[in-house]
C-alpha cells in the first residue's frame, strides 16, 4: 500500500510537470491553429539556462531568469519568424517549428557539448520530504509538485480573472471579432506564444535537474507532450490536464511493477503462449510505448481525443 | 470635421485568389444610415471587411478624412469604426456580461455615448441573462448582445451586416426601433441587408450591389419608384 502510495505521487509530480509542458502547447494551439513541433525545445532551452545562470548564481535565480529568457525567445520566433510564414499556411508553420526544433538541437551541443551537464538539484532541496515503511518521497518532487500547482492556479487566475485573460479566451475561438473590437490581437498571440514558451522552460528547469540535461531531452519528452494533447483533444486545457495525469500514471507505474505481460492478461483471463519472448516481456520494456498504445486507441475509438472539441 | 465619415473610391477587393469587387465608390455622411443592398455573394460581406481590413484590398478607404486601407483591425476598430458581422460571432462559452465587457476598448479617456446601464435599460434580458454564456441565448438574443458589444466600444461608424436573418418579424421591429435609437445618439450607421422592408424605412440613402460593383444609389424613394433596379438585382 506505502508503495502504491509513494508512487502514485510520484506519477502525479510527472503528471503536473508534463501538464506545465502541454498547457503551453494547448493554448499555443488553441489560438494559432498550430502544433508547434520546437515546444520541448523550449523544455530543453529552460533546463540548458537554469544550468547556466545556476553555475553563476545558484539554482534560484535560475528558477526565476531561464523561463523569462525562454519567454523571450518565444517571443522573439512569434514576431520575427512565425508570424511571417503564417499566410503560407498551416504546413509552413508546421515545418518552420520542425525546422526550429532541428536548429535548437543542435545549437546546444555547440554551446554545452554532447554530453550531459551536471544541473544538480539544491543542496537545500536534497533528501526525503517523508517515508513510508522505508520508501522515501524526495523534498524536490514535492517541490515539483508545488511548482506546478501554484503554476496551474497563477494560469487559472490569469485566464479566468483578468482582462487580459478574458481577451485569451475570446481569441481562441475567434480571434478576428475579437480584433474587430479593437484589441491588438497579433501582441497577444506574441504574448501568448511567449508565456507557453515560458511554460515549457519552467518545467525544463525543475525537470532538468530532477531527470537529465542533455541535447535529447527535447525529443525524449517532445513525442509524449503530442500524445498527451492528442490523447486530452487539441485544444483542451482540461483534457491536457487529464492525459497528463493518465500518462504521469502510466509510465511511472509502468517502470515501477515488477510484472510480466503474461501476469497481467492472466488478470484479464487471457494468456500467451509459454514459450515465446512476448510472455516474458515485463512491464518495465513496455513502458515507453504504452503512451503511444493509449494514443493509437483514442484515435481509433474517439478522433477527438478525451475533452477534445476539434475534430483535426 | 470632414463632411464623409467614410468614403470609399475605386475599391478592389479579393477573396483568396477570388477578385469579388471591382471598383467600389460610395459614402456614408455623419449622421446617416446607409443600406447596401444585394442578393447573397454579390460582395457586400467582403466589402464590410475590406473596411474593416479583413480582406486583401485596393484603391482607397478613408474614414473621417484619413486613410485606413493597409492598416491592421485593431487599428482601424480603435479609430471609430464597430462591425458586428453576419453570424454575430459571439462568444459562446463566456457569459452575456463578458462578452459586453470584451466590447469596451482599454485605454478609453473620454466618456463614451454607451455605458453598460444605457444596455441594460434597452435589454433588459441582458441584464437578467448577465451571468449566462452567451451560446444559449435566443437568435433575437444573441443579436442584441452583439449590438450592444459593438456600441460599447463607442463606435462614431457601426457596420452591421444582415442583423436580421433568420429573426422573427416582431424582432426585426425592435432591431429597426434599435437602429433609430443608434442613430439619434449621432452613430453612422452602414446597414448590409437583403431584406428591404427594413433598408427602406429607416435608411437615408441606399446602394443596390450586384457582381461586385455598385448598380444603383439613391434614396428609398428613388428605388421605390424604379421597378427594372429592383427586379433585375433584388427579386428573386
Amino acid at each position: 500500500m506505502d508503495f502504491v502510495v509513494i508512487t502514485l505521487l510520484n506519477s502525479v509530480a510527472y503528471g503536473l510537470l508534463l501538464f506545465m509542458l502541454s498547457s503551453g502547447l494547448t493554448l499555443i494551439f488553441s489560438m494559432m491553429g498550430v502544433l508547434n513541433f520546437a515546444h520541448a525545445s523550449f523544455y530543453m532551452l529552460g533546463a540548458y539556462f537554469a544550468y547556466q545562470i545556476s553555475t553563476w548564481s545558484g539554482f534560484w535565480l535560475g528558477l526565476l531568469l531561464a523561463p523569462l529568457l525562454v519567454g523571450g525567445v518565444g517571443m522573439l520566433v512569434e514576431w520575427h519568424g512565425l508570424r511571417h510564414v503564417r499566410r503560407f499556411g498551416h504546413v509552413a508553420e508546421l515545418l518552420f517549428t520542425f525546422g526550429l526544433a532541428i536548429v535548437f538541437e543542435e545549437l546546444v551541443p555547440l554551446i554545452w557539448g554532447k554530453a550531459s551537464v551536471p544541473y544538480a538539484v539544491p543542496a537545500q532541496l536534497e533528501g526525503a520530504l517523508f517515508s513510508l515503511h522505508g520508501a522515501a518521497f524526495p523534498i524536490y518532487k514535492g517541490f515539483m509538485m508545488a511548482m506546478s500547482l501554484g503554476m496551474l492556479a497563477a494560469l487559472y487566475g490569469v485566464l479566468t480573472r483578468t482582462r487580459i485573460g478574458l481577451i485569451i479566451q475570446a481569441s481562441l475561438t475567434k480571434p478576428d471579432m475579437v480584433e474587430a473590437l479593437g484589441h491588438n490581437v497579433p501582441r497577444i498571440t506574441m504574448l501568448l506564444f511567449g508565456g507557453g514558451t515560458a511554460l515549457a522552460g519552467l518545467a525544463g528547469v525543475i525537470g532538468g535537474n530532477a531527470f537529465v540535461t542533455e541535447p535529447s531531452m527535447a525529443a525524449s519528452v517532445g513525442f509524449i507532450v503530442f500524445v498527451i494533447v492528442v490523447v486530452g483533444g487539441l485544444g483542451s486545457l482540461g483534457g491536457a490536464f487529464l492525459a497528463s495525469l493518465l500518462i504521469g500514471a502510466l509510465q511511472t507505474f509502468s517502470v515501477t511493477l515488477d510484472v510480466t505481460l503474461q501476469q497481467v492478461l492472466t488478470l484479464i483471463g487471457l494468456s500467451l503462449p509459454a514459450d515465446t519472448n512476448l510472455a516474458r516481456v515485463s512491464l518495465v520494456q513496455l513502458g515507453p510505448v504504452l503512451p503511444y498504445l493509449l494514443m493509437v486507441a483514442i484515435l481509433i475509438l474517439r478522433p477527438r481525443g478525451l475533452m477534445g472539441v476539434r475534430e483535426s | 470635421m470632414t463632411s464623409r465619415m467614410l468614403e470609399l473610391s475605386g475599391v478592389h477587393a479579393y477573396y483568396g485568389k477570388s477578385h469579388v469587387l471591382h471598383g467600389i465608390d460610395m459614402e456614408v455622411r455623419p449622421g446617416e444610415i446607409v443600406s447596401l443592398l444585394g442578393r447573397n455573394g454579390v460582395g457586400r460581406s467582403t466589402l464590410a471587411k475590406a473596411v474593416m481590413g479583413q480582406v486583401q484590398a485596393e484603391g482607397g478607404i478613408r474614414f473621417q478624412g484619413a486613410e485606413i486601407l493597409g492598416r491592421k483591425t485593431y487599428e482601424i476598430a480603435r479609430l471609430g469604426i464597430g462591425y458586428v458581422p453576419e453570424n454575430r460571432e459571439i462568444f459562446a462559452d463566456l457569459t452575456v456580461h463578458q462578452n459586453l465587457l470584451l466590447g469596451m476598448k482599454g485605454g478609453a479617456t473620454r466618456q463614451g455615448r454607451w455605458t453598460l446601464d444605457d444596455m441594460h435599460q434597452l435589454f433588459p434580458r441582458l441584464r437578467e441573462r448577465a451571468d449566462t454564456p452567451a451560446g444559449v441565448l435566443s437568435g433575437g438574443e444573441q443579436q442584441m448582445l452583439t449590438l450592444c458589444r459593438t456600441l460599447i466600444g463607442d463606435p462614431d461608424l457601426v457596420i452591421i451586416d444582415e442583423p436580421t436573418e433568420g429573426l422573427a418579424p416582431k424582432v426585426v421591429e425592435q432591431v429597426g426601433q434599435f437602429l433609430q435609437e443608434v442613430k439619434k445618439r449621432g452613430v453612422s450607421i452602414l446597414l448590409i441587408e437583403q431584406k428591404l422592408s427594413i433598408a427602406l424605412d429607416i435608411s437615408e440613402r441606399l446602394y443596390l450591389m450586384g457582381h461586385g460593383i455598385i448598380v444603383f444609389s439613391g434614396t428609398p424613394a428613388d428605388l421605390k419608384a424604379n421597378d427594372a433596379i429592383r427586379k433585375e438585382w433584388l427579386e428573386v
